[in-house]
């Protein structure tokens, strides 16, 4: 009897302590291309839909959790962009100066806004958006120390995801179809390379300092032509790498400054690459409630042209202008200029607002622009679009 | 040698009783007031920590109004503001959005925001005190803790608020990047609440008043007023801060105030 009642309380103080969350967002998404498409298959326009739910689960105040966020998108034109994933699912457990996820997560890494050359632990799931900003969920195993001198953390990555690729329907593509479905590793254990990394960081009152290595397969990959019985495709190439990458923060005044770095050893070649730039703020614009952030980034690769990102000696100028209104309306602009060929430049602009307490809608908009044959942006060149998001959160 | 030892006697005299009378007559106003703060403060010391449930009630000149949920977790410090973290439950879309301050008297508050979305957190930069919080009437730093190091006081009067007996002081802040050329604050000579605060935009004329109602005692010593009232006198836009549920001495320490428990705090 007295064990049966000790074991009742137990159950309710447990249950009391436990925890559950949910979350959805959901959107539609119109696309409008500007120009005639570049290749017969695609298309001036495309209407697609996504899903995220999620659900968190936590007990024993929060010291443990578990959470599952899949997601789903369904694209009107490209069937590659009609896609699935599971962002996380993810075991955590606390401690006062420790925490240990194991399972599929996200992880960020960097300060600056432009590009994010440090980040390499997620895949881009670059069928997403072409910022890039969007990540595949990675199998881990994270564990970090948080003490008085910093949190460190190391990770243990035993499963490689793919970068997704338009398909033949959709934008943004190489002329040659990309053969996502064939891709090659230097690894000999190929997607099952063990691929593992330690990031370091600190605060110190108005400076901010990671520091990180990471060792495995290049989520960023080379491709090899191959001829096939539809004529020729471009197969993905994830190399080997060893990168030492630093990000710093600093705050004067109004204005943040950012860096980072990053040293990347693949068996081909050894480089250098950077952002560097800063955010300045100024609230209360003309006595408006309006808050203004002027941003300009610089992005050097020390392989120049055969960089395999946009940004090798490029300029990014940029204002972010927050409304301070009841419904959170934000617009930032962003343009891109490359310091070596001054035909190639890019440029974007996000505008978002609230609707009522779940919905709320979006607008993007890119365009590019390049007369060279070997720069990124002039695969590109007639892709320019606008996007119009009606979104539900809940 | 007698009468010059009198006269001696005497000047020594006058001497120490103009000493005496010093303190009295020289107790100005500034002194004054800072005598109230330092009362104010040390009547709220020894909170330790708390976590709170809230809303905030957002509306327009035209009558438009929405609500903000949130949670927030404090911790007092000794030697330094205190330290906070919020968490937002509505609207839907900055759900899981946290908010991590430390606060300073005089240096510019360390401030990060985690947007889960990109599970990045992101610095912000503190020098824009001045800017509004969430989109409501509230700037940063009219919720940043109250530190006497932070203002110039200066007593200016007695007064009766809420039919109370009341010092009214004036506190210019002595910390950069302020809003504010000052602030007129009520307080209760018999708490050492404040119940009123007029704050005066930097041409010096009035922007916004605050008041306070619905005090409730925590811990046989604390007073907390469960809804704070910002009407913004120049476009009579108007946010109600409510506290719905609010608990002491939690068992909160540093550990839950840093970027890591900024990430993974739901």
């Amino acid at each position: 009897m007295k064990r049966t009642l000790v074991t009742l309380c137990l159950l309710a103080s447990f249950t009391a302590l436990a925890d559950t969350q949910t979350y959805l967002k959901a959107a539609i998404e119109q696309r409008f291309y500007f120009q005639d498409a570049l290749y017969p298959q695609q298309h001036n326009s495309d209407i697609s839909v996504f899903v995220e739910p999620e659900l968190y689960y936590s007990w024993n105040q929060g010291t443990g959790s578990i959470n599952i966020k899949p997601f789903v998108r369904y694209d009107s034109r490209d069937s590659e962009r009609t896609h699935w994933d599971l962002r996380e699912l993810v075991w955590m457990q606390i401690g006062d100066e420790w925490e240990m996820r194991a399972g599929i997560s996200k992880v960020f890494w960097g300060q600056t806004e432009s590009q994010h050359l440090v980040d390499v632990i997620n895949q881009t799931d670059f069928v997403e958006a072409i910022d890039g900003e969007d990540k595949l969920g990675q199998p881990m195993v994270q564990f970090s120390l948080i003490k008085d001198w910093g949190t460190l953390s190391a990770f243990a990555l035993p499963y490689f995801r793919e970068r997704t690729f338009a398909g033949a329907d959709g934008r943004f593509r190489s002329p040659i179809a990309i053969d996502t479905d064939n891709p090659l590793y230097e690894s000999d254990d190929e997607e099952k390379n063990l691929d593992w990394a330690l990031r370091y960081f600190q605060y110190f009152g108005d400076v901010e300092i990671g520091l990180s290595y990471f060792d495995g397969t290049n989520r960023e990959p080379d491709f090899i032509p191959q001829p096939g019985e539809d004529g020729m495709s471009l197969r993905p190439y994830y190399g080997q790498m060893q990168q030492t990458g630093l990000d710093m923060l600093a705050i004067a005044g109004g204005t943040l400054y950012k860096l980072e770095a990053i040293y990347r050893q693949t068996t081909d070649e050894d480089f250098y690459a950077l952002t560097a730039g800063f955010e300045h703020t100024s609230v209360g614009v003309l006595n408006s409630p309006y808050d203004i952030g002027w941003l300009m980034e610089y992005q050097y690769d020390e392989r120049g042209e055969q960089a395999t990102s946009l940004g090798q000696n490029d300029v990014m100028l940029g204002s972010r202008i927050v409304f301070n209104d009841i419904d959170g309306t934000e617009v930032l602009i962003a343009y891109v200029q490359d310091l070596d060929e001054t035909s190639s430049r890019s440029g974007f602009i996000e505008a978002s607002s609230r609707i009522s307490n779940n919905w709320k809608w979006r607008v993007d908009g890119w365009f590019f622009s390049s007369d060279t044959q070997d720069e990124p942006t002039y695969l590109l060149r007639r892709d320019d679009y606008i996007q119009f998001s009606l979104e539900y959160y809940f | 040698m007698s009468r010059m030892q009198s006269i001696r006697q005497v000047s020594g005299l006058i001497i120490s009783l103009l000493l005496l009378a010093l303190p009295v007559q020289a107790q100005s106003p500034e002194q004054k007031g800072l005598e109230i703060a330092k009362e104010r403060k040390a009547r709220d010391r020894g909170w330790g920590d708390s976590r709170a449930e809230a809303s905030m009630i957002l509306r327009t000149a035209s009558g438009q109004q929405i609500e903000r949920k949130m949670r927030m977790l404090s911790l007092e410090m000794q030697d330094d503001g205190d330290k906070g973290l919020t968490i937002f439950d509505q609207p839907a879309d900055v759900k899981g959005t946290a908010f991590l301050n430390y606060s300073h008297a005089i240096e510019p508050d360390d401030q990060w925001m985690y947007l889960p979305a990109l599970k990045r957190v992101k610095r912000i930069s503190s020098r824009n005190k001045s800017g509004p919080f969430m989109g409501s009437e509230f700037a940063f730093e009219d919720l940043s803790s109250f530190e006497v190091e932070k203002y110039r006081y200066k007593y200016l009067r007695d007064d009766k608020i809420n039919s109370l007996n009341s010092f009214v002081v004036e506190q210019t802040p002595a910390y950069e990047h302020s809003g504010y050329t000052k602030m007129i604050v009520w307080i209760d000579k018999e708490h050492y609440r404040a119940h009123k605060i007029e704050y005066y935009d930097r041409k010096g004329s009035l922007l916004k008043t605050l008041t306070m109602h619905d005090f409730e005692l925590y811990l046989d010593k604390y007073w907390r007023p469960m809804k704070l009232s910002m009407v913004n006198n120049q476009n009579r836009k108007s946010t109600d801060l409510i506290t719905h549920e609010l608990q002491f001495r939690t068992g909160l320490d540093e550990n839950d105030f840093n970027q890591s428990t900024l990430r993974r705090v739901r």
